[in-house]
């Protein structure tokens, strides 16, 4: 059984149309990255998942439909929307106090032995933390939770690049294992290409790039092309070309690597790139909004 | 409004639904909790107020004793009446403090956790909307009085105690003072009376909840000008006060309903001390006002339940 599965996902907020028809299949022990510059329907989409906003168009989660199970399927999912939504009043051993008092899968001894790495006190309100403090203590309470799909929504907006890395890893080497599922939407999509299983583009309400990394490092090459072999590389149809330092990088999709091994030297290009070059081949998208 | 009548069902399927882990939870209990960690003037201004009512209590004894002014009164009656008057001032200024918080907890009930953006926090455990809109309901309807009705005995005490210790200390006798059983009746009467205003303001704090879920800024404003405006409408192109004098019913028509103030021989009653045998809990019960009331509480609370799971941080 999928993780998520959707097909035909709309959502409209008066004229604006935020999802187009989504299909969408997320297979257990997966980590999808959903990148989209602003207003793509990122959120929407991840909000429609979570049950907390109706939609047109088939959505399940673990099996569920979101809107109308949303109680019982909140036992199997958890989510970071955004940093800072912890209440600023409440105290971290409040926190503890009520996310185990209320989830039946919250295991606060694990909570507290992640807290116990941090310089976060157990009386400290939430106000009295910096920001990269509240992001670890938002991220123990849900690491704690032995939840089937987590979805992390921008989770590290604002951190800086120290508290970012360490998010990751905590989330790769003490959380996830091959039974569960991670969705994350995030713009500093350089950090997380090493994380991925599986990447999706969306734009304007549709998803116009969904691969898994695998096939994202055998489909897509990147090379620097020498200057006198330039004009060879470009019948070779790359899908993007740009300039840095004086010498051409061109983006190819299923070009074959020996080939390109003769122009120049190929790498497997960033997301970030990729993104800017499936964007901007799209007539209207705006360029360098990935970034 | 019976809020454990309505939380059970939810109990009962959290039990027959899950794994036996699951009992262990109570989500209602939790949230309940949670409120009174965010809204410490639940207590807090209670307790402030009994202090400062202790304070007057006392300097009033350095003073002079009522005890004494109560013994020039007439007749036993008034004895009794000057002798409770402190009590029952006490009492009803934690009555109104009570009914105040009451006002305000609700007015940024379902606001707050909107506009701090931890609606997201809180929606991403598994607990009903049905759950949390009942935990902040029973706050004003329940978990209030019963804060009320503690600060309130335990200040009672603490007069009591120390009139007679001052009694004491001046030489005088203890037997002039306020005897522990009418001061029992009082409370009983102040458990009576909180019960009564809980049910009957029902509306009224389901209707504050509605608004603080439903307006993005100005809730007071939200919750009060439509009364005004259909007040001065109804004043303006009738020149009737039907609407105006409903809501003064709403606020205080409990009182009439749930008492008699005046004896069966005709006698009226002074405020400051009304026995167990002048309330009237039939005459309140079949009030169709007190049911009407809670109908529409019940409606607005579930009204507040469904837009809270549409709303978003502001």
């Amino acid at each position: 059984m999928p993780s998520i599965e959707a097909r035909g996902l709309r959502k409209a907020f008066g004229t604006t149309i935020a999802l187009d028809g989504v299909d969408l299949r997320v297979e257990e022990g997966r980590i999808l990255g959903l990148i989209g510059p602003n207003g793509a329907g990122k959120t929407t989409a991840l909000n429609a998942i979570l049950g907390l906003t109706q939609y047109q168009g088939e959505l399940k989660v673990l099996g569920r439909d979101p809107w109308t199970e949303r109680e019982r399927l909140m036992r199997d999912v958890c989510f970071v929307a955004d940093v800072a939504v912890l209440p600023r009043w409440i105290r971290v051993s409040q926190a503890l106090d009520y996310v185990a008092g209320v989830h039946p899968r919250f295991d606060r001894a694990k909570a507290e032995g992640f807290l116990a790495k941090t310089n976060i006190g157990s009386a400290s309100k939430v106000r009295e933390l910096s920001k990269g403090m509240v992001a670890q203590l938002h991220l123990a309470l849900v690491m704690a939770i032995d939840a089937r799909l987590l979805v992390l929504d921008e989770p590290t907006l604002g951190l800086d690049i120290l508290y970012r890395k360490q998010f990751y890893d905590s989330l790769l080497n003490d959380y996830f294992d091959r039974s569960r599922t991670i969705v994350v939407t995030t713009h500093q999509v350089e950090e997380i290409q090493d994380v991925l299983t599986d990447v999706m583009f969306i734009n304007r309400g549709r998803i116009v790039l969904q691969c898994s990394m695998e096939e994202f490092e055998s489909r897509y090459l990147e090379v620097m092309v020498h200057p006198e072999q330039v004009a060879a590389a470009r019948a070779l149809k790359p899908i993007h070309e740009r300039q840095v330092l004086g010498r051409s990088i061109l983006l190819f999709d299923r070009v074959d690597r020996q080939q390109l091994a003769t122009l120049g030297e190929v790498r497997t290009p960033s997301i970030a790139d990729l993104f800017v070059a499936v964007l901007g081949n799209q007539s209207s998208a705006t360029q360098g909004a990935a970034r | 409004m019976s809020i454990p009548s309505n939380a059970m069902p939810e109990a009962i399927d959290s039990q027959r639904m899950a794994p036996p882990v699951l009992s262990a939870n109570r989500p209602l209990y939790w949230s309940i909790r949670r409120e009174l960690w965010e809204n410490r003037s639940i207590y807090i201004a209670p307790l402030a107020v009994a202090g400062v009512g202790l304070l007057g209590f006392l300097i009033g004894l350095m003073g002079f004793s009522h005890s004494k002014h109560a013994q020039a009164a007439p007749d036993a009656a008034h004895q009794q009446v000057t002798l409770a008057m402190p009590y029952a001032h006490a009492a009803w200024v934690l009555l109104l403090t009570g009914f105040l918080v009451g006002i305000f907890y609700s007015l940024d009930a379902l606001h707050g956790e909107r506009r701090d953006r931890s609606i997201l926090f809180w929606k991403s455990l598994p607990v009903s909307d049905l759950t949390t809109v009942l935990a902040k309901a029973s706050i004003p309807l329940v978990v209030l009085p019963l804060v009320v009705f503690g600060v309130t005995v335990i200040l009672h005490l603490v007069m009591l105690v120390s009139d007679a210790a001052v009694q004491v200390m001046k030489g005088g006798s203890v037997a002039t003072l306020w005897s522990p059983s009418p001061l029992f009746q009082m409370e009983l009467v102040l458990l009576y009376g909180l019960t009564v205003m809980a049910l009957w303001h029902a509306p009224l704090y389901a209707w504050l909840l509605l608004v603080s879920g439903w307006a993005r800024r100005a809730t007071f404003l939200w919750a009060v000008l439509p009364f005004l405006a259909i007040s001065i409408f109804e004043r303006i192109a009738f020149r009737t006060s039907y609407f105006g004098s409903l809501l003064k019913d709403r606020l205080i028509g409990f009182a009439a309903n749930a008492l008699s103030f005046h004896t069966p021989d005709g006698v009226p009653i002074d405020p400051h001390f009304i026995p167990l045998a002048q309330l009237t809990p039939g005459k309140f019960l079949s009030t169709p006002g007190l049911w009407v009331g809670l109908v529409v509480a019940a409606g607005l609370l579930a009204a507040a339940v469904r837009l809270r799971r549409y709303r978003e941080p502001i």
